[in-house]
């Protein structure tokens, strides 16, 4: 027993204080990532999530330059993209795609700059791989008050607009004649996708950001037919594979080939894949089921 | 009938539409549309796809801002008159991945616009049991909504818009996609649970002939303009041609009720059911008798 827990959890990790902080900014985004991200699925707006995780890439270089978290930039951004996605017409299918490609593309253009100012003025390609992947053994502890202090804002929407969210995802026409107003739900929704989206950037990255905040909520929706389930269920898979992730690239620190650690992000995306590929096949072998 | 009158209502009509017109971009597209629907009665708002129906429907619903005239719902202003109106949309897309059960969206009937997250009560519970079991829908009640049938479906809708006990039930082209069977089954349900719950209707339908049975009255609406009166006032030769504008006839066939335009040197069914449609279409003829 003693031995598996060594073996499991290297010498170390419990007092280490990037573990903590890792933890506690994991534990925080992958609970709101997996909430918020069940209401991005089930409104059929995982497209935006994926543009607002490309467009905290602007953001996050951003920050990087001017020497603040870049959690302010993956969120500042995020935010302000969701009001621009949600100004040029994101209730509309066609008008959806077309925000989003054009606010994602003008973004990414500005991130290149900003990546590429960073890279030569520190002769590091460090800065983009923390943004783009994430490097969670070192964030400074002070991000953590700031993580929840993102997080609240967007699990306060969920759980205020639980229902008007739900039923307009069902049907906006619904929603709409029962006075629901769907374009303020579906903003606030945005703006909620975002925060959750820069919190998952400062877990695994910009670029991994989504699968985060997608791929726990789409394995619950295979395992549970209640949206209240499913939002809990998605919350739990996200913190365990987050956490899981952690323990083993603190345990990577001595495996090959370079004992460096291999990074956080793929443990946590691999985690998530294989959870999914999982629930695929239960779910085929109870298609329907009730629960 | 007028026994269930309450003494709120102002004019005695659940319904007053009051020369309403819309025009969108320019095009009219209802023209001086007036017709009451009185207390219990079940009125079917019958029309060729693309005759304003929906449109009809959105602004006593309010969600569509008529050009001119009004609408009242027991006496106030259709705005202020929502928790009064159920409503079954058009046929929508429901995604089988949602993990919303029929459970689920009958008690968003109930409370889908309040915010906050539900809080589980026995009271809510057994209210949902109650109306799933009145639309004879308890048997899927916890099967996701988007792997029903068409017609186990348009129940579950029904459940959604009568639980909240109204005093309108909208319901636009509900009969549209089903079997004949199927459409049977959802009139027969609708006309008795209205007549129980006493609750007016207000039914669009391009196909005219499965409704006449149940309706107390029709609205016909051709053109932009309405006539409404029981189906003998209505479908007439006169009537009819003076809503198209054109000369039209009113056939009966093997007790369906087609309403014929000649067009060059042949005929188009204006109004009817599909399957009459199909039989009388000059390309169906025998061989050797088309002219």
């Amino acid at each position: 027993m003693s031995t598996a827990f060594r073996v499991l959890f290297a010498p170390g990790f419990f007092a280490s204080s990037p573990v903590h902080v890792a933890l506690a900014i994991g534990g925080i985004a992958a609970l709101v990532s997996g909430i918020v991200g069940t209401f991005t699925v089930l409104r059929g707006q995982s497209y935006s999530g994926h543009a607002l995780a490309d467009l905290s890439v602007t953001g996050g270089s951003a920050s990087f330059l001017a020497g603040i978290s870049p959690l302010w930039g993956f969120a500042g951004t995020g935010v302000l993209a969701a009001g621009i996605m949600d100004m040029i017409g994101i209730r509309r299918p066609r008008g959806r795609d077309l925000a989003t490609g054009i606010v994602r593309g003008a973004g990414l253009g500005l991130a290149a700059l900003f990546l590429y100012w960073g890279t030569t003025s520190t002769s590091t390609t460090g800065a983009a791989i923390t943004i783009l992947f994430g490097s969670m053994f070192t964030i400074s502890s002070g991000v953590v008050p700031l993580a929840a202090a993102f997080g609240l804002p967007a699990l306060a929407v969920i759980a205020v607009l639980y229902r008007p969210l739900l039923l307009s995802s069902v049907s906006a026409d619904l929603a709409a004649a029962r006075g629901v107003s769907v374009r303020l739900a579906g903003l606030a929704c945005l703006i909620a996708i975002a925060l959750a989206v820069s919190l998952a950037a400062m877990t695994v990255g910009a670029i991994l950001s989504t699968a985060l905040l997608v791929g726990p909520a789409a394995i619950a929706l295979r395992l549970t037919s209640t949206p209240g389930r499913a939002t809990l269920m998605a919350a739990l898979i996200a913190v365990a594979a987050t956490w899981v992730g952690i323990v083993l690239a603190y345990d990577s620190f001595t495996w090959p080939p370079s004992h460096d650690g291999w990074p956080v992000s793929f443990f946590i995306v691999a985690l998530i894949f294989l959870g999914f590929l999982a629930a695929q096949l239960a779910g085929r072998s109870r298609r329907a089921a009730a629960w | 009938m007028a026994a269930t009158m309450t003494s709120s209502d102002h004019t005695g009509q659940v319904l007053a539409v009051d020369g309403v017109s819309v025009r969108l971009a320019g095009r009219p597209i209802l023209d001086d549309v007036s017709f009451t629907v009185g207390p219990g009665e079940f009125v079917g708002l019958i029309g060729a796809n693309g005759a304003g129906k929906t449109t009809l429907l959105r602004v006593i619903l309010g969600l569509q801002p008529a050009t001119a005239g009004s609408v009242s719902i027991v006496g106030r202003p259709a705005a202020h008159g929502r928790g009064l109106v159920g409503y079954v949309p058009q046929k929508i897309h429901l995604d089988p991945d949602m993990p919303v059960r029929a459970r689920d969206l009958v008690g968003l009937g109930l409370d889908g616009h309040r915010l906050g997250i539900p809080v589980p009560s026995r009271r809510r519970r057994e209210l949902v049991a109650e109306m799933l079991d009145a639309v004879d829908a308890s048997r899927f009640a916890d099967q996701r909504v988007g792997n029903l049938s068409g017609g186990e479906q348009q129940r579950v809708m029904i459940a959604h818009a009568l639980i909240s006990k109204p005093r309108l039930l909208l319901l636009d082209e509900p009969l549209a996609n089903l079997d004949i069977r199927s459409a049977q089954e959802i009139i027969s349900l609708l006309a008795k649970i209205t007549s129980q719950q006493q609750v007016s209707v207000l039914i669009s339908a391009h196909e005219m002939n499965p409704l006449l049975p149940v309706t107390d009255r029709i609205v016909y609406l051709a053109a932009g303009r309405a006539a409404s009166g029981t189906t003998s006032e209505v479908i007439r030769e006169d009537v009819l041609s003076r809503l198209y504008g054109y000369h039209v006839d009113v056939l009966n066939v093997h007790g369906r009720v087609l309403v014929v335009a000649h067009a060059g040197e042949g005929f188009e069914i204006l109004a009817g059911d599909q399957a009459a449609a199909q039989s009388a279409h000059p390309d169906h003829l025998p061989a050797g008798t088309q002219q």
